[in-house]
């Protein structure tokens, strides 16, 4: 059995996939990216050997991808996160034909053919609203965990629209919506609502073409799927392990190296 | 006697690199002796009348790029920020403004003031940054008015109506400018003279149209965002001159050696790619390392189109009747320099047809909104007509400070991966 691995170093997170030949996730783990990437990197892949039940010599390629993939050193080449996230969503949701993929500080858009090829992306440029770090500011400003601000936007009854897309500015704007006696889950709600907008502008850049996958750690955030939802009209392929969607394209990739080198070794035992 | 091989190969980007040191000493030589000095644009510099009244050539464009690739643009862009000018507008604009604060202080040389400004309407900020010089120092400025096309996209005149108009209307600016430039420099104007120079420019024009379209051999033979920017540059400053007719004599010669030889600009020739727009010239080289680290070489450019003020299409002055015809020259010209900018759908479809281009990349700026508008709905068209991968990347001509390049690199890797998913594919399928 043939073992791939993908090392995801994102600017927050970094998450580590490991696959058997059969393209199943036998493994995955995720570690805050700190300052050390390298360090991060180690930690993730370690963890999700620790975790499987196969032995480090056993995965024959690994990729690294993900802003940091030049600092994942015990890896065998790169790959962007790009190209990742898309062969990721296209493996979990095959009919996918768009991919949002929201993270730390990015947010990409990406169209993707019946064949699983990239035809055009899009990305957020110098600028970080309608990112994850968007939310990182409204939690900061509400005091409120990352992991709890979905849930607590479901609960809004009545709308606050956050004018600003500026991250910086936004969390000025959602204590001025206090200071006015705002509820915080009608203010995280505007939150949401105004990532969503900025999200489905980038990616009508691209084209919106049924399906979409939602990947990233943000497509871990219910109240994010829902104002998407609402403003797209449809619903998302949203997977519980998304946010591992790069770290697995990655795998995906290494699994194909290890298998087209397998090629020529094949076809010279079948001539023989 | 022939010229051995060895000195061939090369030889454009050398002598193209000895030409404009040249170019530069001789407008230092201008500033310190206070003699005349025209300030002029890429895009309709109106050269062959300038030259028969001495005038040296000044391109503000070229001074203000060549302090981002000398790597101090940051310097300049401050100063001019500082009196004022908004970190929004054109790049090359405040570059020269701080030189022009500083007394002509610039890496290269010294730069002269300016005797006279003449510039078309090519490009909008043009007329602005006109103004500057003539409330700096009064300089006297004349502003050739090129009626747009009525038929943008398309250089035939037979189509046009009103060409003949338009054509009368140019050369009768051109009259005023020699009664000026008469006036200026107390030089009696010269028909022969006139012709000498258009003659040049004949040889010039030819040569560069020959130099683009031979560039469609496999492996190309020059990368058209480095080495042909050095040709342009002698495109520009070199207009209407003997030199510049045996630059380009020699250019093509080179060209079609190494075209013979199989020679081309890289090695291992992977992916034939077009650019839109201009360069990032904070970052120059690397910025195009960026794409040639993966077997990417540009054929050709937009750039290349429209910074030589259209003379791209080969058009040639008819020597018998040269007030007429360099009237005909400049309006042709720039609209055709100004089509490259805005209408280029047609003629980027040609590139990618005969120039075997495998992806298209899309290049805005920041401080050219000019030239940048409207690239994002020209890229989404193309995409519809022809097939073909391509990039869209933001940076700057001048100003480092939103010069990204992790995040272009980024672009550019996921771009080349998807070309090489592609090309793979291609190859199943063929």
């Amino acid at each position: 059995m043939a073992y791939a691995a993908g090392v995801d170093v994102g600017s927050t997170q970094t998450k580590a996939v490991i696959i058997n030949e059969d393209r199943e996730i036998i493994s995955h783990s995720l570690v805050d990216t700190g300052a050390n990437v390298i360090l991060a990197a180690e930690s993730a892949y370690s963890t999700a050997l620790d975790e499987s039940d196969i032995r480090e010599e056993e995965v024959e390629y690994i990729i690294g991808t993900g802003y940091g993939r030049y600092r994942v050193t015990f890896g065998n080449t790169q790959v962007t996160e790009i190209s990742c996230h898309a062969r990721g969503a296209a493996h979990m949701f095959p009919k996918t034909r768009t991919v949002l993929d929201m993270g730390g500080q990015d947010t990409k858009a990406i169209s993707v053919s019946p064949e699983g090829e990239i035809l055009d992306f899009c990305m957020n440029d110098k600028c970080a609203a309608g990112t994850g770090r968007f939310l990182g500011a409204a939690s900061s400003a509400l005091d409120i965990p990352l992991d709890k601000l979905g849930e607590t936007a479901l609960k809004s009854e009545s709308d606050v629209r956050i004018s600003t897309t500026c991250t910086v500015f936004a969390e000025s704007e959602v204590l001025s919506w206090l200071g006015k006696g705002k509820k915080i889950e009608d203010i995280l709600w505007g939150v949401h609502k105004s990532i969503a907008s900025r999200s489905i502008g980038l990616m009508r850049r691209v084209g919106v073409d049924e399906q979409v996958t939602f990947t990233g750690g943000v497509a871990k955030n219910i109240g994010m799927i829902k104002a998407l939802e609402e403003n797209l009209g449809l619903k998302l392929n949203v997977n519980e392990e998304s946010h591992y969607m790069g770290a697995l394209g990655a795998a995906l990739f290494a699994l194909d190296h290890i298998m087209a080198s397998r090629i020529p070794s094949s076809s010279k035992e079948l001539q023989s | 006697m022939t010229t051995a091989p060895e000195s061939i190969v090369g030889r454009g980007n050398r002598d193209g690199a000895a030409l404009f040191r040249q170019w530069f000493e001789k407008i230092t030589q201008t500033a310190e002796k206070e003699q005349n000095a025209a300030y002029v644009f890429v895009m309709g510099s109106i050269s062959e009348i300038l030259r028969t009244f001495d005038f040296t050539m000044v391109f503000p464009e070229i001074n203000s790029l060549q302090t981002a690739i000398r790597r101090v643009s940051d310097e300049y862009l401050d100063e001019a920020e500082d009196q004022g000018y908004s970190p929004d507008i054109c790049g090359y604009v405040k570059a020269d403004v701080a030189v022009q604060l500083r007394g002509g202080e610039h890496p290269m040389g010294r730069i002269p003031k300016p005797t006279i400004g003449v510039l078309t309407n090519a490009c909008n900020t043009y007329i602005k940054w006109a103004e500057i010089w003539e409330r700096m120092y009064q300089t006297p400025i004349f502003t050739i008015d090129v009626p747009g096309s009525r038929e943008a996209g398309s250089l035939n005149p037979q189509n046009e109506s009103n060409y003949k108009n338009d054509l009368r209307y140019v050369e009768i600016q051109l009259q005023e400018l020699i009664s000026k430039c008469e006036e200026i420099t107390g030089i009696k104007f010269d028909p022969d003279r006139l012709r000498e120079v258009l003659g040049y420019s004949n040889d010039m024009s030819r040569g560069w149209k020959k130099v683009l379209e031979l560039n469609s051999n496999r492996p190309s033979l020059f990368n058209a965002l480095t080495d042909g920017t050095v040709y342009l540059g002698v495109a520009n400053c070199f207009r209407g001159t003997e030199i510049g007719s045996k630059f380009f004599s020699d250019l093509v010669e080179e060209m079609e050696y190494k075209a013979a030889q199989g020679i081309g600009t890289l090695t291992d020739e992977k992916y034939r790619l077009g650019f839109v727009g201009v360069p990032c010239y904070p970052i120059f080289r690397h910025f195009n390392e960026f794409f040639t680290d993966w077997g990417g070489t540009f054929v050709n450019s937009t750039y290349l189109w429209f910074a030589s003020g259209g003379t791209n299409h080969g058009f040639e002055y008819d020597l018998t009747n040269p007030i007429e015809s360099l009237a005909e020259g400049i309006l042709l010209n720039v609209r055709g320099a100004m089509d490259s900018m805005f209408y280029h759908e047609n003629a980027l479809i040609d590139m990618i047809d005969n120039q075997f281009v495998d992806g298209m990349v899309f290049h805005p700026i920041k401080s050219c909104r000019t030239v940048s508008t409207g690239l994002a709905d020209s890229r989404r068209s193309l995409m519809t007509k022809r097939d073909i991968p391509s990039l869209f990347i933001e940076s700057d001509m001048m100003d480092k400070r939103v010069v990204s390049e992790a995040q272009l690199k980024n672009r550019i890797d996921a771009f080349f991966e998807g070309l090489a998913v592609r090309k793979q594919r291609e190859s199943i399928t063929a």
